[in-house]
């Protein structure tokens, strides 16, 4: 059912695990529909230079979390939120039909922990 | 391609050997129509008459009473939709549970269509109905019970004799899918007092694509038949018998009449030693179904804090093939309707696993399987964020 690609990213996921003090956090998914991501991000000079996350999920949500932020470590902010599951999804070497909606709970953590970051950054510098 | 560790019997198995052994020669050397007169046809007939009385003799009925059927969801439609037609249009109400198989529901839902009424009985958080609520759930035009042998997901066995009795007592039609019952636990149709029973050939070492259905002679009235057009199986579904399939189904009846009880007792020991070395290691894991009166070789478990589908595809790539009841692993974004059914944590019941053994399974393939189990779940609970711990 999945490809090689999604196989090596299920079995060693990149960028697992939390960051201490991040800048931006985003949230996604429903536990009750077997699906939830929480998605760390620390950003410099509008840059996402470390990106983590722990995932609930299945084997095509676990490998598209993995691939995004694979895509998405070292770029600047707009680039990362022009990523779209379809990205993740071709670099994955495609997920089945009815697992596409898998890798966009990716996608929509990254975008919410990005805005997260955007909205604390004003009120951050203002302390500063 | 690797030997895998296969513990999902549930789902289907291996034909046996002696089965395919009995089958091959009905393929090509007596491969005549059981309707054609002459000897060729004649042997065939006579080898499908054999088999009939083989499966007859395995839940207890007479082998008029036995109709060969393409499988399980066949048997299912055969006996609901045909009995309700019987009643040819009269109003009908059909009671059954909210755990069946889909081959049961989506008929019963299907005739709902049309007029027909019916009732969901809910089960408790074992998995079982309350007969009570059976009993309340009786109207005047109550024509049809259906209520599951046991059930597919966590083994749950009914108390089908006092169903049976009920619907006996009142005159009701009662009819069983005894697809994961058959070959593993005795059923005796006369005892029980059921009147139509399903049987699905690829659950007991016979091949996918045959089965059969139970309807009792004296039934009254009598179902009408699905399939239209030969005369095929005493007028009631018309079709050239499979009959190799046929007469694998019969072979396999006998072992499993002949083995039954050392089976049982063999596949209660590996699962019990699965379920035990499982719980030892692993904390947070729910076994669900009624532990006490269910399938010898099922083993239904929830694993807090992981996803049914990630569980199920490590444990794949580990060699061990399994059912997942998540989410993501079917066309629904919920539980299974069983889960569901039973008021398991929509959370917790994401990381559902059913393991069912059988006769290749063995106590050093359980042992592996021990063993291997807790890396995966370590790992899985490691990359999840409902997982926190210490």
């Amino acid at each position: 059912m999945y490809s090689k690609k999604v196989i090596e990213n299920f079995e060693n996921p990149a960028n697992v695990g939390s960051i201490e003090d991040p800048d931006g956090v985003g949230i996604a998914g429903n536990p009750e529909c077997g699906d939830t991501i929480e998605l760390h991000i620390k950003v410099v000079d509008d840059t996402i230079v470390d990106i983590k996350y722990k995932t609930f999920g299945c084997a095509a949500a676990v490998a598209s979390s993995s691939m995004l932020t694979q895509l998405a470590i070292g770029k600047r902010l707009d680039e990362a939120l022009s990523l779209t599951m379809y990205d993740v999804a071709e670099s994955l070497g495609g997920l089945p039909e009815r697992k596409m909606h898998c890798s966009n709970m990716a996608e929509d953590a990254l975008r919410l922990a990005i805005e997260d970051y955007r909205n604390n950054h004003g009120s951050k510098k203002a302390a500063d | 391609m690797t030997k895998k560790i296969y513990l999902d019997y549930n789902a289907t198995g291996p034909v046996l050997p002696e089965v395919l052994e009995a089958m091959l020669a009905y393929f090509t050397v007596e491969y005549g129509n059981p309707s054609s007169v002459h000897s060729l046809g004649q042997e065939a007939m006579e080898a499908v008459e054999d088999a009939r009385e083989k499966v007859a003799d395995l839940i207890g009925a007479d082998p008029n009473e036995i109709i060969f059927t393409s499988g399980g969801s066949e048997s299912d439609n055969f006996a609901i939709k045909g009995f309700i037609g019987s009643l040819k249009g009269k109003k009908a109400h059909v009671i059954t549970s909210a755990v069946e198989h889909k081959a049961v529901l989506e008929t019963v839902h299907f005739l709902e269509e049309s007029g027909v009424e019916a009732t969901y009985l809910d089960v408790d958080k074992k998995g079982k109905i309350a007969i009570d609520d059976l009993e309340s759930a009786i109207i005047a035009d109550t024509r049809l019970i259906t209520i599951m042998y046991a059930n597919n997901e966590t083994g749950t066995i009914f108390d089908i004799p006092s169903i049976g009795k009920i619907a006996r007592d009142r005159g009701i039609a009662f009819h069983t899918d005894a697809v994961q019952a058959v070959g593993k636990i005795p059923v005796n149709v006369k005892v029980d007092k059921i009147d139509m029973l399903s049987i699905a050939g690829h659950k007991m070492g016979a091949p996918k694509g045959v089965g059969a259905l139970y309807i009792k002679s004296d039934l009254n009235p009598r179902p009408i038949p699905l399939i239209h057009g030969g005369k095929h199986e005493f007028n009631m579904r018309a079709g050239t018998i499979n009959v190799p399939s046929v007469v694998g189904l019969g072979v396999a009846a006998e072992i499993a009449k002949n083995e039954l009880k050392e089976k049982g007792k063999r596949l209660k020991k590996l699962r019990d030693r699965l379920e035990a070395g499982i719980l030892e290691r692993i904390d947070n894991v729910r076994i669900n179904g009624d532990v006490e009166n269910r399938l010898s070789n099922t083993s239904n478990m929830s694993f807090a804090y992981v996803e049914g589908e990630s569980l199920m595809i490590d444990l794949d790539i580990h060699g061990i093939c399994v059912s997942s009841g998540s989410a993501c692993s079917s066309e629904d974004i919920t539980l299974s309707h069983v889960l569901e059914a039973m008021g398991v944590d929509r959370v917790i019941g994401q990381g559902t696993i059913r393991f069912s053994l059988g006769y290749g399974n063995t106590e050093e393939e359980i042992d592996y399987v021990i063993e291997t189990i807790p890396k995966i779940i370590k790992r899985l609970r490691e990359l999840s964020p409902l997982y926190k711990e210490g």
